[in-house]
């Protein structure tokens, strides 16, 4: 259900293209029920409108690229081993060299038809040599890209640059159309979805023209009978009918009204008690940043980005330039990061937004100084009167991120994963130990704490991690 | 001993049958809850249109809808750096060293910034002078919203470059003379620009004005040591101190006196300073005498010309009364013995008494007084000033740029000088304000706060303090030193320059080392005598026709006295609110100046003080009339010490332009500067209407609890055992008197307390002298709201700290005892203490720092039905904000009155429109600790944050905690080392010493409540020999 709701709520977004946020909350029963039958009446609806929706027509424009090494297409004639060219490109020239694009230094993609390959094998081996030597096209490229100087590579031999340019000489693989569904609508909210309210639909068509035809049969029967003569069977009247005997027995009143009310309150209470709990909270980001390909995919340690964490009481959003660290070089995904519910474009566009907040061009790999901050949604909010300091978790406490944000590492939307509520909070302070353990600040209360409770690991309510004012202050 | 002594903190108190103190001894809070004002009287609420059923729909329709808008919590946005400087971690704070000086105030500061932005001051413990109360809450003066946002020419908001362009041409076309008038920057830089200023221009003529004036002190100086500066004084090398009229804790040269006067206070070894204070105006530097002698400002003319004859071995003709001839006497004779630990110092603005006290230390051989490396911190020239005016109206100046005074105000003779601005031709003000002087020029420059400027400090000769930038300039603005750098069409910037200028005069450090520390020690870079040749005829200084000048000074009628506040100093912080409530040490009066009187002279003038039904404070108006000019209106506040036949008011309120109506309080008395003199004669006549003071006197009563202070004398101290001068309050258990910390006694279970940390705060009540610098930063840590003038008189202030001011009756502390032995029976005691009445006239002065005393055994804990308030393992009472539902059984149960109650939500209200209430003055909130909101208790936490941060620090590098880490805000702000905080669990620290310290005593440690706030027994040096 929660699935179906974002999903809802991201077409929207998409389709405003703002950056509107709107809080979602998926512990919420009633909120639920109600938006279930909403969603249920206006599915028909919302479908239709989907179709009209300029997302929809970009979807039903969704290409698939596929990269080179899946392609049929045969390389050009070169000596070369395209498939070994791809991997010495990839360790040594993919730092600063795209097949497609600019980076540090020029796309390469074609340079067999652009450069003489005598050249490319000279400059390729000690390109400052040719420059030094007055090269023409080799000053002319150095100053091109801002005269940094391209490293040079003895250790290829001759067959490994034939390698490299056979790689990089393959054409670009025709995009192929990919078949849309004929259903069409809104990938997001899953083709299930939409196939199962239409068969339930029909379903429920079929079952009221069953229940019509029902009628309608008993109807022309009964007037057949009388037509005919036949005496239907009347039924005895019965003495009393069961409500008026349960009205009228008063013990059976009080003891319905009392579980009534016992069963009505313990709704209520948990109703209530998670008023401002935002357990599942995931709202939509300005830039969709996935924490699957980061932390999952691609292994980066939390605190790599999250630093602060180390030091400081808040996790820290990491500011854009740590981004850049990497994303410099990376402007685009790989084929296999795409999944069914993004595409490699989509990721690119993401990555794109990235470079017009920090204001990078692409084409000329420079910051044009003109920035813009991401406004990002603040998911984890404790209320201003509960302090918590992230480097005694983490630093101190040793506790892995994961064991409060949940397996982020899988999460393609972050969201909230732990109720952050006071209860949640203490009962963990109950239950794990202190991390005392070659620290020498606890050395000496350790050691009277615990023979005081006669214990060797102290839990963190036990060195007073549960007074009141050590987080309300 | 110290139980036998009678204190009070109000005259009231002292009348026989007041109905006033009966109310208070018996409440907690004054004020009814007004529930009348609130439900009104029946007319009008008959005449209401809202009948009973749309009231109901009301409440129904807001309750429903505040549960539907508490279902869905607000989106937070949450926005990282785009580029994320390098030492700027989110959540981590950051420290520089700067200097604060803004032509009163100067003194090396720490600033903590949190997110870039400064949102505290500590002081810089390696500077020459402290931070008083005023440097610490400039910080919030730098989120005035007041402030010029950029320059404006001809009342329009112009750019910088037309600014420069329009002004640096009409400069270039001026006629006639260019006059710089400006505060003292003691800034060797900026002597050096405005000369290299001078010298483009030429015929530039540089004015340095201080708004309250030490020329006579400079002139003595001079005179005898050939340069204008100020000696400097380490009192914590006087054995004997003699003060004829001089208030060195307070402003008095300059200020930054205490820290080192509070050194001697501790008696060490037996023993400690002796310190008599002649004076006239009720101080605080008389308040922490040994003995203070009350006398006319005519009189300390004479008695200083006696102590110089009695010190020189001579005698003296002066005709002074008896007792203070013989004050006189004994002290000269105390300084004689004391040779190089003596001092004299004095503040009668005076060139003869100014320089009879440097002879006189002199000739004592004074080791206090340096004038090898003087202090440069005042230059101003009032001959100069004089005579700018004179050529303002002559017409001989053709431009006038001002820069951070503003003479419109303050100048004695404003009028003057006003009718002078308009005969110039070019007026430039340099301004953080739209002040008086600035609305006269055609072109104001913003400048910034000196938390966001450049800058260099000469405090001695031989120490200096850097000025550096701690945040982006808040507005369109640009410093006083860069404005005349662009002006000489010099392309660097200040910062630059200051560079260049120091290079090579740094001594041993390096610019990046002094800019570390904020202070270092060279030589100056550039000398210049400014305004020396301006001075009419230097100053021949003879000893004896000096003496001949002052004994002869004519005493008649009312004179009157003009002092610089504790909490307003020169007036330069008008706007800050945190300053506005801080209650001055001595009256307890906030948001306010007032005519403190001796109750004799205004009984003869018919002038009374009243306390209205809820204990607040009324008095009467006068009309003082110095020379032609009149003040009206002045509230007259009687004051028990002041010497009869004297009058005070205090200098720096009464500002109109660029301040906040709510804090457009007091009257300006400036106009009464006559001729720089702070001494004048005055006539005075009671004027109608009755003044409202916001004054915490009668707050809090003591219920007879004497037990509260104890003070014995360095005699005593010296010769007895501690239980007869510290004695513990002892109970009857099975006949036989037992100490009432005994376990046998106790009601409760202690806890086991030796685990872990346990913090323990002591407060030194002789080093304590009572200058206020704990309250404000204690305001600045913990977010502590301004309640405003109306609240304040009704005792709703909300300081966490407040330091208690206590009189006690008699003349001298044997006097006092003598007296209380001898009474007997309750009726003896009640006329007695009648007569003590009398002794009013001149009552000694206990300040006691009043805080959360976190009692192990507390009362409130026990009271609180949600157990909002419980206490921690570490000692502290804890106030668990969420928790609280506004019970206030909590303070009515504390004996000690700490805790403070939220009336009304104090922030994001217009009702209380100060700093809380925008989103500049939001930017000095500490992010660590929670803004509390209507109708829940506070109070002091023993600054949890900052120990919490300290053991978390300790935790991160894996070490144990050194001595000295944990701090409070409190004890982090005072210079004097009164407040002592630590952790008692560990041995070794300072805290552990003290906590077995014969002098420690709790207060009212016979009610049992085991605080963990701890008092040293007050000494006072009594002997005359």
């Amino acid at each position: 259900m929660s699935r179906f709701i974002l999903s809802k709520n991201r077409t929207k977004l998409d389709v405003n293209s703002t950056y509107n946020m709107k809080k979602v909350k998926y512990r919420h029963s009633a909120a639920r029920i109600v938006l279930l039958s909403v969603s249920l009446f206006f599915s028909f609806n919302t479908l239709v409108n989907a179709q009209d929706s300029p997302l929809a027509e970009e979807q039903d424009r969704q290409e698939t690229v596929q990269g080179p090494e899946e392609s049929s297409v045969e390389a050009e004639a070169s000596s070369g081993d395209a498939a070994a060219g791809k991997e010495i490109f990839n360790t040594l020239c993919a730092a600063c060299h795209k097949l497609d694009g600019n980076s540090i230094g020029p796309a390469l993609r074609g340079v067999g038809e652009r450069r003489d390959t005598e050249w490319l094998h000279e400059w390729i081996k000690n390109s400052q040599a040719l420059i030094a030597a007055g090269d023409e096209q080799a000053v002319e490229i150095f100053n091109e890209y801002n005269q940094v100087a391209m490293p040079p590579f003895p250790q290829l031999s001759d067959s490994d640059i034939d390698n490299i340019l056979a790689y990089v000489n393959q054409p670009k693989a025709v995009p192929q159309e990919q078949v849309v569904t004929a259903t069409g609508g809104d990938t997001a909210q899953g083709g299930g979805g939409v196939s199962t309210d239409i068969l339930l639909g029909i379903l429920a068509f079929v079952l009221l023209m069953l229940l019509v035809i029902l009628y309608l049969v008993n109807k022309t029967l009964r007037r057949f009978a009388v037509a005919s003569g036949v005496e239907l069977p009347v039924k005895e009247k019965r003495g009393k009918p069961i409500w008026k005997a349960f009205v009228e027995n008063q013990f059976l009143v009080i003891v319905t009204a009392v579980i009534l009310v016992l069963v009505g309150s313990y709704f209520a209470y948990g109703w209530m008690m998670q008023v401002g709990v935002d357990q599942g909270y995931q709202p939509i980001q300005p830039i969709h940043f996935s924490h699957r390909i980061h932390a999952g995919e691609n292994q980066i340690e939390c605190k790599f980005c999250h630093s602060s964490a180390r030091v400081s009481k808040t996790s820290g959003i990491p500011s854009l330039n740590v981004c850049m660290n990497c994303h410099k070089s990376i402007s685009e995904v790989a084929e296999a990061t795409a999944t069914e519910e993004y595409s490699k474009e989509f990721y690119d566009g993401e990555i794109a937004k990235l470079y017009d907040a920090v204001g990078w061009d692409v084409s000329q790999q420079a910051y044009t100084g003109e920035t813009e901050p991401v406004k990002w949604i603040r998911i984890h909010n404790l209320p201003d009167f509960a302090y918590f300091n992230h480097s005694q978790h983490v630093e101190v406490g040793g506790i892995a991120c994961q064991t409060c944000h949940g397996p982020v590492e899988e999460m393609e939307i972050m969201y909230q994963n732990a109720p952050l509520t006071m209860g949640w909070c203490v009962n963990c302070h109950r239950e794990t130990n202190v991390r005392t353990a070659g620290n020498e600040y606890y050395e000496k209360v350790h050691e009277e704490l615990s023979k005081k409770y006669e214990v060797e690991e102290l839990t963190v309510a036990q060195m007073g991690g549960i007074e009141c004012a050590k987080c309300h202050y | 001993m110290s139980s036998n002594k009678k204190y009070w903190k109000s005259v009231e108190e002292l009348k026989e049958s007041s109905s006033i103190v009966e109310t208070h001894s018996q409440k907690e809070f004054v004020e009814e809850i007004p529930t009348d004002e609130f439900l009104g009287n029946k007319e009008t609420l008959e005449s209401s249109t809202t009948s009973r059923r749309d009231f109901l729909k009301y409440v129904g329709f807001s309750t429903a809808a505040a549960s539907l808008a508490a279902c869905e919590g607000p989106v937070m946005k949450s926005i990282p750096y785009v580029v994320q400087p390098e030492r700027i971690v989110p959540g981590v704070a950051n420290y520089y060293a700067t200097t604060m000086a803004d032509g009163f105030d100067f003194s090396s500061v720490l600033v903590k910034t949190r997110e870039g932005r400064p949102i505290k001051i500590e002081q810089n413990t390696m500077g020459t002078t402290g931070a008083n109360a005023r440097v610490h809450a400039s910080v919030l003066s730098l989120y005035d919203n007041k402030r010029l946002q950029r320059p404006m020419a001809n009342g329009e908001v112009v750019s910088w470059e037309q600014f420069d362009r329009e002004v640096k041409e009409k400069l270039n076309n001026v006629n006639g003379e260019i006059v710089l008038l400006t505060q003292t920057f003691a800034s060797p830089s900026t002597s050096k620009l405005i000369n290299e200023f001078s010298q483009k221009y030429g015929n530039v003529r540089h004015v340095i004005y201080d708004t309250v004036s030490e020329d006579d002190a400079l002139e003595a100086f001079r005179a005898r040591y050939g340069r204008r500066a100020l000696p400097s004084y380490d009192f914590s090398k006087a054995e004997v101190i003699v003060s004829i009229g001089a208030d060195f804790l307070g402003d008095w040269a300059g200020g930054g006196h205490d820290a080192g006067y509070a050194k001697g206070r501790i008696p060490e070894n037996g023993k400690m300073s002796r310190h008599i204070q002649f004076e006239s105006n009720f101080s605080l530097t008389g308040a922490n005498a040994d003995r203070r002698i009350t006398l006319t400002l005519s009189q300390q003319k004479a008695a200083l010309a006696a102590l110089h004859g009695y010190v020189t071995g001579g005698s003296s003709t002066s005709n002074l009364p008896g007792h203070i001839d013989d004050a006189l006497i004994k002290a000269a004779r105390q300084l004689r013995k004391a040779g190089s630990g003596a001092v004299v110092v004095t503040g009668i603005p005076d060139v003869d008494a100014q320089g009879l006290a440097l002879a006189i230390n002199e000739s004592l051989g004074s080791g206090v007084m340096n004038t090898s490396s003087p202090r440069m911190l005042r230059q101003g020239n009032t001959a100069a000033v004089k005579q700018l005016v004179a050529d303002m109206n002559a017409g001989q100046v053709g431009a006038i740029l001002i820069a951070g005074v503003n003479p419109a105000y303050s100048l004695p003779f404003a009028g003057e000088f006003v009718e002078g601005m308009n005969k110039v031709d070019l007026k430039v003000t340099f301004s953080m304000k739209n002040d008086e002087t600035a609305l006269l020029s055609n072109y104001v420059a913003a400048t910034p706060h000196y938390l966001e400027s450049w800058g260099d400090i000469e405090f001695t000769t031989q120490k200096f303090g850097l000025m550096q930038p701690t945040i982006r300039p808040l507005f369109d603005t640009s410093q006083f030193q860069d404005v005349l750098l662009r002006w000489t069409d010099n392309n660097t910037t200040y910062a630059d320059y200051l560079k260049q200028t120091w290079e090579g005069s740094m001594g041993s450090s390096s610019w990046v080392d002094a800019l570390h520390d904020g202070v270092f020690e060279g030589t100056s870079p550039f000398n210049a005598e400014v305004g020396a040749e301006q001075t009419a005829t230097s100053v021949s200084f003879d000893e004896g026709t000096a003496v001949r000048n002052l004994s002869a000074a004519p005493g008649e009628g009312l004179e009157l006295e003009l002092y610089t506040s504790v909490a307003m100093g020169a007036g330069n912080q008008a706007n800050n609110p945190w300053l506005q409530e801080l209650p001055d040490p001595i009256t307890r009066a906030s948001w306010d100046n007032y005519l403190k009187i001796s109750r004799a002279d205004a009984e003869a003038l018919g002038l009374e003080n009243e306390h209205v039904s809820n204990g607040a404070l009324n008095g009467n108006y006068v009309n003082l009339k110095v020379g032609d000019t009149v003040l009206e209106k002045v509230p007259v506040f009687i004051q028990p010490g002041q010497a009869r036949g004297v009058v005070s008011l205090a200098l720096g309120y009464g500002k109109i332009e660029g301040i906040q109506r709510e804090m457009q309080v007091g009257v300006n008395a400036y106009p009464l500067y006559k001729d720089f003199k702070s001494f004048q004669n005055v006539t005075i006549e009671k004027a109608a209407g009755v003044h409202e003071f916001a004054c915490l006197q009668l707050h809090t009563t003591l219920m007879g609890r004497n037990d509260i202070i104890k003070e014995t004398t360095l005699e005593i101290f010296n010769t007895r055992d501690s239980h007869v001068w510290n004695k513990m309050p002892e109970v009857s258990l099975n006949h036989v008197e037992t100490p009432v910390t005994s376990p046998d006694v106790d009601l409760w279970d202690g806890f086991d307390r030796s685990v872990g940390h346990h913090f323990k705060m002591s407060i030194d009540l002789n080093a304590c002298t009572g200058c206020g610098a704990c309250v404000i930063a204690c305001h600045a840590e913990n977010n502590v709201p301004v309640v405003g003038k109306e609240e304040v008189r009704k005792y709703r202030d909300m300081h966490w700290l407040r330091i208690d001011r206590y009189y006690s009756s008699e003349d001298t502390f044997e006097q006092d005892v003598e007296k209380k032995e001898n009474m007997s029976g309750l009726g003896d005691a009640l006329s007695q203490f009648g007569e003590m009445e009398m002794a009013s006239d001149n009552p000694q002065v206990v300040f006691q720092p009043m805080l959360c005393q976190h009692c192990n055994h507390a009362p409130c804990e026990t009271v609180c039905p949600v157990a909002a308030t419980m206490h921690g393992r570490q000692g502290q009472n804890q106030m668990i904000y969420n928790r609280c539902v506004g019970t206030r059984y909590c303070a009515n149960n504390c004996p000690y009155k700490v805790r403070r109650f939220n009336w009304f939500l104090y922030n994001k209200n217009d009702e209380f429109d100060y700093n809380m209430n925008n989103d500049l003055g939001r930017m000095v909130l500490n992010p660590d600790v929670t803004v509390r909101s209507r109708g829940v208790m506070e109070k002091c936490s023993f600054c949890i944050q900052r120990t919490q941060k300290t053991i978390l620090d300790a935790k991160r590098e894996g070490r144990a905690i050194e001595d000295g880490e944990f701090q409070t805000a409190c004890s982090a702000a005072c210079d004097k080392g009164a407040i002592v905080f630590g952790d008692v669990n560990d041995e070794n620290s300072r805290i552990a010493a003290l906590s077995e310290d014969e002098r420690m005593y709790h207060a009212l440690e016979y009610i049992g409540t085991k605080p963990n706030v701890m008092y040293q027994t007050k000494v006072r040096n009594t002997s005359e020999a």
